[in-house]
């Protein structure tokens, strides 16, 4: 099987690894890159349990082909701690724990994710929008309140988490 | 056998390759393409990544321009495409839209097309990467096995609109959605596309006939909704029954043609 | 939404100065999932992972003639393929851990026998690559012969019905070794309709439902040290996946070694143990680790949902809205094969006739077997689908007598006090209060006598007592069944204990023995025969219990126990009537729902 090198910067660091014909970022950050965070729930894309941001922008790692992301920046939950400095939580993962936005915890990767990109992008988002940005990740534990709530709170600075219902 | 991964540099080589190769599919976004590969399809053993430039290309004039490789993130966020804004927010989630692509939505399987369905009403034709052309009105029903470079179309001159009907919000796969393409003061051709309303997306002649120079006048709006299914013949899925498609489309073209 | 917490009710039976309950606390796996640290089984990794993939039947029902494997098993990186000869115990049903049922289900289908439901493996392929696995999957030939099946449970009870399961050949799941449905006989139906202003029947349905966790259902099996075999799963019931992984593979269970933890998400729906077995059985045959998972679409598909339900309700009710019978005939689809269903209406029928006090109830539900995907669990176990027909009727009722469907509910809401059907004193209830602060949330006006109701007054008494005659009958009769169990067939002891590992007390299998391998199909169980109903005399009639798992013996045939009584029954572990403990595993220490 060919194998073809790429590099990427992963959470901040650079990474280089062989990637496997026909493989899938999903498969490649898990098991070549030993970043667990990204899940699997689908393999088609309708999920959004293994979002993780390249350059930034939210994308589903199960039906991206692993090299097209040579050069890049890929980023996921293993990298929102360490990205606060001495491992302490991102605002975003304190609100989570706050507002009981996890339950079975299988979606929560993928949906801090997609939050993560929301904020870094409009941090001052409308309920409306919270519920767009997470439109891509299915969650069967909650019924997303708790997890809209969460990126409210967060983005309101850590305040009430009603702070920014219509 | 795994599946082959060939990157090319230019849109030529690129269609080359598709060409003289039945077993190679091309990675645009790949929402699609990638899913099969996950799934083990064998029908392929070959993707084909296009690196060109002006596969992304978006050029803004009294034509306008978009190249194959443009996503619905680009264009949702594109200061001169707002008309269109409305369509590309309509595929996928955000995720899907960062990569999803105008050329894969062309070949996008139903019940998926909304921009493809938009590109009819738009009267868009599809450019391969030698300058031949095909309106995309006659790509979406099957056409000879061709790289698509582009697509463009007259800025509209009338008034674009646009509809998803969906069951599970905010996002879920259409049970149909309408494009309509309607002429301000009368003069230019009526277009209205259901996507939903067949294997692919479709012209709801009947109701473009009945609207004909008078989409504001309450009666044609009536004679429309009620022509709407005149002509289509959807199918049942996991969606929709047929029967149930048939007798709401006209309901859903009423509301957007009064809408405003 | 912060929680309200109304206090102003049954407030001398609360204590507010406790240290946990009532006052919040944070989920111990809570920073693990929001770091992305929680263990799912899918994050072990192991170096020179193999992968298992099933070659499924694309038909509902079909025998197959031939399987062959030839190109399969050339396609490089193919390890092994597995079919049902390879698997040392080919017969399941997934409560025999608890004595509860027939073994059934083989893990894979062989050659001879009969695919029963779309998606039902014959085959299985280990592969170096999921990607290699699929593609020898796809290389598999399977001559079937397709055969009729049939899908409703109404047509699969039918006279001359295809037979869907060779364990019950008359598509019925049988109860107590006696009856091919669950009965619930309480007080005299009939009576309760003569007196009654009106009859007011309903036929409601509900659709299976997929549980669709996020994580699908998946094992990881590796060899380990002394050897043992480690197993990571997504398991929401590690016992059942460890006793099934155990019997299937004719292992000890001190040789497996099951590691579960965290769910992705189960709502009833893995306890199936379906793949624990199989990457085990892969590990075994390959020395290697191996890993079975659902994909999306075989865990919409193939994954057992909570299984489709119909139920007609009859309804005998007073002008005012009093109930004053109801009678249920219910129809669980189980699928192919028993899973769970069998138990979903053990649970469901000790649930009837809802939350309301009504003097006379009668039910028959009926576990039968269609060619679907088979059903299990999922949370509201055995009771959602029946509750979603009850409080339709309700409304249904109320309006066709032109009363308020709240108001109604209060009216005939069991109290504190009153006696539920299946022979337990109500207590600590609560529907009047929920009605009451349902309809003030909602707007909706109540009468001043539904506002001062309370589940405290008003119940007891004469409510508390036992109907006076309960009409009984032998409908549904089978024969050829054990009754001393709750469905054993009478097959050879020796092949009935198959499962030497499983030591069964009392099996007459000496241990250590191998056991002998078990046929390809399950063997036919005695047709059952039928009896014409019949209106017993109380005095002389075996009592029918809607709640058999409530510490009673079985009966021997011919003598007539006591009368059941309520509540304070002696001891559980001794019958109402003194005799001595049942041998073998009850059903009631392991359902949990005895009350204590
Ligand atoms: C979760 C999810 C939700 C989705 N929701 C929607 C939705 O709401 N509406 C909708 O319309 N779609 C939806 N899609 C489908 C898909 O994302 C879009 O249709 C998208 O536009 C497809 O483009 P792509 O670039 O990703 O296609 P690819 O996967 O890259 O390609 C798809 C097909 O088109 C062919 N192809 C691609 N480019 C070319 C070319 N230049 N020339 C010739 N052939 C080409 C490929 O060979 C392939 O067969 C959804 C997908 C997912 C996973």
């Amino acid at each position: 099987m060919a194998k073809t090198p790429i590099a990427f910067t992963h959470n901040g660091d650079e990474r280089a690894v062989f990637v496997d014909d026909g493989q899938n970022l999903l498969d490649m950050l898990r098991r070549t890159a030993g970043d667990l965070t990204p899940k699997y729930g689908c393999g088609q894309g309708t999920c959004g349990a293994c979002t993780v941001l390249v350059d930034g922008a939210p994308q589903l790692a199960c039906i991206t082909l692993a090299e097209t992301v040579d050069g890049r920046r890929i980023d996921t939950v293993a990298g929102l701690a360490a990205g606060q400095g001495g491992g302490r939580l991102s605002p975003l993962q304190k609100a989570f724990m706050d507002n009981f936005a996890a339950q079975c915890g299988y979606c929560t990767d993928g949906m801090l994710m997609s939050a993560t990109a929301l904020l870094a992008r409009n941090p001052r988002p409308s309920r409306d929008e919270v519920v767009e940005a997470i439109s891509g990740n299915l969650c069967r534990c909650t019924g997303y309140e708790a997890i809209i709530n969460a990126v409210l709170q967060a983005a309101s600075g850590g305040g009430s988490a009603q702070a920014g219902r219509r | 056998m795994p599946v082959a991964v060939s990157t090319f540099r230019t849109l030529s080589e690129a269609a080359r390759a598709f060409e003289s190769d039945r077993a190679a599919r091309i990675y645009s976004g790949g929402t699609i393409v990638m899913r099969d590969v996950n799934e083990g399809d064998v029908s392929f053993n070959r993707l084909i990544r296009i690196t060109d430039p002006a596969y992304r290309a978006v050029s803004v004039g009294s034509e306008i321009r978009l190249g194959g490789g443009v996503t619905m993130g680009e264009i949702a966020a594109h200061r001169d495409l707002a008309f269109l804004a409305p369509v590309a927010r309509a595929v996928g989630g955000p995720q899907v839209r960062t990569v999803a692509t105008v050329a894969g939505n062309l070949f996008a399987p139903r019940p998926y097309g909304e921009m493809a369905a938009a590109l009819v009403a738009l009267g868009a034709v599809a450019e391969t990467a030698e300058g031949r052309r095909l309106p995309v009105e006659e790509l979406v029903r099957g056409a000879p096995r061709a790289l698509v470079a582009a697509v463009a179309f007259p800025r509209p001159s009338g008034d674009f609109r646009f509809a998803k009907v969906t069951r599970v919000r905010p996002k879920g796969a259409a049970l149909m959605s309408i494009a309509a393409l309607l002429p301000r003061g009368g003069s230019g051709e009526t277009r209205i596309v259901f996507n939903g309303m067949g294997p692919h997306p479709v012209r709801a002649v009947a109701a473009e006939r009945a609207l004909a120079g008078r989409a504001s006048d309450p009666s044609a709006i009536a004679a429309a909704a009620r022509a709407a299914a005149e002509g289509l013949s959807p199918l049942d899925d996991a969606l929709a029954s047929a029967w149930y498609r048939r007798e709401v489309a006209g309901v859903h073209l009423k509301r957007l043609l009064e809408s405003r | 939404m912060p929680i309200e917490f109304r206090k102003e009710y049954f407030a001398d039976e609360r204590d507010d100065n406790l240290n946990e309950i009532g006052k919040p606390t944070q989920r111990q796996d809570m920073l693990g999932h929001v770091t992305g640290r929680s263990p799912f089984y899918d994050d072990h990794l192991f170096d020179g992972l193999c992968h298992i993939r099933c070659v499924r039947s694309p038909h509902h029902h079909a025998r197959v003639r031939r399987i062959d494997v030839s190109e399969a098993e050339r396609v490089p990186g193919v390890r092994r393929v597995i079919l049902a000869r390879d698997v040392p115990h080919n017969l399941n049903t997934l409560l025999s851990l608890m004595d509860f049922g027939l073994d059934d289900e083989p893990m894979l289908t062989p050659e001879g026998a009969e695919v029963r439901y779309r998606g039902e493996p014959v085959a299985a392929i280990v592969a170096d690559t999921e990607r290699i696995a699929r593609e020898a999957v796809a290389k598999v030939r399977v001559d079937y012969e397709v055969l009729p099946h049939v899908l409703d449970v109404e047509e699969a009870v039918k006279p001359g019905a295809v037979a869907v399961n060779p364990a019950y050949p008359a598509n019925k799941f049988v109860y107590h070794g006696k009856y091919d449905h669950q009965k619930l006989r309480y007080g005299d139906v009939e009576a309760g309709f003569r007196q009654a202003d009106r009859v007011i029947e309903g036929r409601y349905q509900m659709s299976p439902i997929e549980q669709a966790p996020i994580e699908t259902c998946g094992a990881i099996a590796a060899p380990e040290t002394n050897d043992r075999y480690v197993c990571y799963t997504s398991t929401q019931a590690l016992f059942f996946s460890l006793g099934t992984a155990a019997k299937l593979l004719d292992i000890s269970s001190a040789r497996l070694h099951l590691i579960g933890g965290t769910v992705g998400g189960g709502f009833g729906g893995k306890v199936d143990s379906i793949h624990e077995p199989l990457a085990i059985l892969g590990t075994v045959l390959t020395g290697r680790p191996c890993k079975a998972m659902f994909d999306r679409e075989e865990e919409m598909q193939v994954g057992a949902p909570r299984g489709a339900e119909r139920w007609y309700i009859t309804d005998g009710v007073m002008n005012d809205g009093t109930l004053v019978a109801r009678k249920f005939v219910g129809y669980f689809d189980a699928g192919a094969y028993t899973r769970l269903s069998s138990y979903a209406i053990i649970k469901g029928v000790g649930h009837l006739p809802g939350p309301y006090t009504i003097p006379n109830v009668y039910a028959d539900v009926y576990c039968v077997f269609t060619n679907r995907t088979p059903a299990t669990a999922m949370r509201g176990f055995g009771v959602t689908g029946v509750d979603f027909a009850i409080e339709s009727h309700m409304d249904v009722v109320a309006d066709e007598l032109g009363l308020d469907p709240i108001e109604m509910r209060i009216k005939n809401a069991y109290r504190d006090g009153d006696m539920k059907a299946h022979r337990r004193l109500a207590k600590n209830t609560a529907l009047v209060e929920c009605c009451q602060v349902a309809a003030e949330k909602a707007g909706w006006p109540l009468s001043a006598e539904a506002r001062a109701a309370s589940s405290l007054t008003g119940g007891g008494g004469a409510r508390g007592e036992m109907p006076a005659f309960t009409a009984l009958d032998e409908h549904g009769r089978v024969s050829g069944y054990e009754s001393g169990s709750y469905a054993q067939g009478d097959r050879p002891r020796g092949e009935a204990a198959g499962s030497g590992a499983q030591g069964r007390s009392g099996s007459g299998t000496p241990s250590g023995q191998p056991s002998p391998r078990p046929r390809a199909e399950p063997p036919r169980a005695p047709q059952p025969t039928r009896v014409e109903p019949t209106r017993a005399e109380p005095a002389r009639a075996e009592p029918q219990w809607s709640d058999p798992y409530a510490g009673r013996p079985s009966a021997p045939a011919g003598t007539a126990p006591a009368s059941p009584r309520p509540e304070r029954s002696p001891a559980p572990d001794a019958g109402p009537d003194g005799t001595a403990p049942r041998r073998g595993p009850r059903f009631a220490s392991i359902s949990g729902l005895r009350r204590r």
